[in-house]
């Protein structure tokens, strides 16, 4: 397929669709809205459902009817909106059921802004609501590679039953880039006999639930899930590395923040600063085994977020004391340019050559 | 040798952790009979809610999803609106669960006017929970947080639910109802009826409020119960049609 230029937002409406995906749940909210209108426009066409819901709120728990019917379901939001759906994702995650639920992040606390920030990181990989859980998360970094990942959500939701985050941020959601569907063939998967739909001859009623009132009962089912997570860390991480082989330096960042790095890292090395870049993919299952490779090789590394250091805490258990530890970021929506992160990275360094 | 009564297939053959005097079991046995009446069950997918119905999901003898507190309306928004139209789908909601958290998801799906059924106990009381005062909790009426009984200048009036959702115009039927003596069940039982073959034939959002009992909570024993429905319950929440899109009135 030829490439098209869209805006990031439309691309994971439009590669949600292309996985197989007619049915999504919207609610308004800056600066993810172009997703729910493109899905307003899009669905209908393929006899999709397009709904608006009345919250963020009642969006995540249509989603939980319509993936407990069995079909592939997605709502997005962003950070504000996102608090508002973690007690349905907590439900999803209690009753394993898949949906995908896109978070483009904005700057907070609170009502905080609309521009770009990544200050969700705690909130997505610590499981968000309440109870043992975890979901699944993916952090793109390009638009084409919203369309990969958006596809791996869903089938990650549909073969381990749970809840998938695709996490971005305002950047991501409105910047333009050129991009390709690719036709992959469908991953052939589980069929969702554990959907209620209707008894329909096949026997006993199905039950869709995560009430347990029975503590051991409880404890097993959440030792269920733990074993679920456990395949997931051991199958699912994803991450990337950039001039990494003989870096005596390690910046680590995701989404938008590793483009702006990786300028930094290039023009550092031509100031002769051996450095290179560990790119988690997946921000749950954090990626360890790349820290436990170069840990003892590199002599620091460098935590760069759109966060006042969120995703630092899991680097410094990644590295666990093997290596300093150091942290630059910006908040509050304030995209970090290339010549501050290089200035960290000199610091790192002990002030360049 | 003849039949004279059997138990309905629309309820599973067990016993309910009901509280004796609740009326939650004949409403249940109205719900399960209009259900095998209409030969839907097996076309059928009903949404429990959080309260003393939470459990419902145990008897009803259908697929069954349970809901979190109050969103049973949106859950059954997204399982009618993505299976085929031939399938039914209906929430059974306590007043605590429907008419305070849940206020926002039901008016909601009224207004949009989804092709469910909303079963919605009235007990003016959250049951569940022991006996705290809810939207419904009548001016006077004693609970674990209004210990003095409910005052209109502080805690307001009772939500008329029906009434409100009457308003909304992609409304198909509403019906307040009651459980307090046999000639209303029989009342009731109509109701559902008609709530169920509305939805079975492709018509819009159907609404039965039945009025029910709590002994537990209201700290009466189950006759008492009974006429505390007819004599207090009634005169706030009075019985009838309020909305028929449908019918005559």
């Amino acid at each position: 397929m030829p490439k098209v230029l869209m805006k990031g937002n439309e691309v994971i409406a439009e590669a949600a669709i292309h996985a197989g995906c007619k049915n999504f749940f919207g609610y308004p909210i800056t600066p993810q809205s172009e997703l729910v209108a493109y899905m307003a426009n899009r669905l209908p066409e393929i006899d999709g459902l397009f709904l608006q819901a009345e919250s963020e709120v009642a969006a995540i728990n249509m989603v939980y009817g319509a993936a407990s019917a069995g079909v592939r379901v997605m709502t997005s939001s962003s950070s504000p909106g996102f608090s508002l759906k973690q007690e349905g994702v907590s439900y999803l995650a209690g009753a394993e059921l898949p949906a995908v639920i896109v978070n483009i992040g904005r700057g907070g606390p609170g009502l905080g802004n609309i521009q770009p920030a990544q200050s969700d990181y705690f909130q997505v990989t610590k499981g968000g609501g309440h109870g043992d859980y975890y979901t699944p998360v993916l952090a793109p970094s390009t638009l084409q590679e919203i369309v990969e990942l958006t596809k791996l959500a869903f089938d990650l939701a549909d073969e381990y039953r749970t809840p998938v985050v695709l996490l971005g941020d305002g950047m991501l959601g409105q910047m333009m880039e050129p991009v390709e569907f690719t036709e992959e063939d469908m991953k052939v998967l589980p069929e969702k006999k554990w959907a209620t739909t209707g008894t329909r001859g096949d026997g006993a009623p199905k039950v869709i639930s995560s009430l347990e009132l029975n503590d051991v009962n409880l404890e097993n089912h959440n030792h269920t899930l733990q074993s679920k997570y456990e395949v997931i860390k051991q199958r699912e991480v994803r991450f990337d590395t950039y001039r990494a082989d003989d870096a005596e330096y390690m910046v680590v960042a995701y989404g938008t923040v590793s483009r702006i790095a990786k300028s930094a890292i290039d023009e550092a090395r031509e100031n002769g600063i051996k450095i290179g870049m560990i790119r988690p993919i997946t921000l749950w299952p954090f990626p360890e085994k790349p820290f436990e490779e170069y840990r003892d090789k590199v002599k620091a590394f460098l935590s760069v977020e759109m966060s006042a250091g969120q995703m630092v805490e899991d680097v410094r258990l990644a590295v666990n004391g093997k290596a300093p530890v150091e942290f630059f970021g910006r908040t509050g929506g304030v995209i970090p340019n290339h010549s501050e992160v290089l200035e960290a990275i000199k610091s790192l360094a002990g002030g360049g050559q | 040798m003849k039949v004279v009564f059997q138990k309905t297939s629309g309820l599973q053959d067990k016993e309910t952790h009901y509280c004796p005097g609740c009326t939650h079991g004949i409403i249940h046995r109205l719900v399960g009979e209009t259900l095998e009446e209409l030969d839907v069950l097996e076309d059928t997918i009903g949404v429990a809610s959080v309260g003393c119905s939470v459990l419902s999901y145990e008897y009803f003898n259908c697929d069954m999803t349970q809901a979190a507190h109050g969103r049973a309306p949106a859950v059954a928004t997204g399982v009618k609106r993505v299976l085929p139209k031939n399938r039914i789908v209906f929430t059974y909601q306590g007043d605590g669960d429907l008419a305070s958290i849940g206020m926002g998801e039901i008016i909601h799906a009224a207004a949009r006017g989804e092709h469910i059924t909303v079963i919605f106990v009235n007990n003016a009381t959250y049951g569940m929970t022991g006996g705290q005062m809810a939207p419904t909790t009548l001016v006077g009426q004693k609970t674990s947080t209004t210990p003095k009984g409910r005052d209109e200048s502080v805690q307001g009036a009772p939500i008329r639910v029906s009434e409100m959702l009457a308003t909304l115009d992609s409304v198909h039927y509403i019906e307040r109802v009651s459980t307090h003596d046999v000639a209303n069940i029989i009342k009731a039982k109509k109701a559902i009826k008609k709530a169920f073959s509305y939805q079975k034939e492709g018509a819009g959002f159907t609404f039965v409020e039945v009025l029910s009992t709590c002994p537990t909570n209201w700290g009466l024993d189950p006759e008492e119960s009974l006429k505390y429905v007819k004599d207090k319950m009634v005169a706030y929440y009075p019985l009838g049609v309020l909305k028929d899109r449908g019918g005559d009135n």
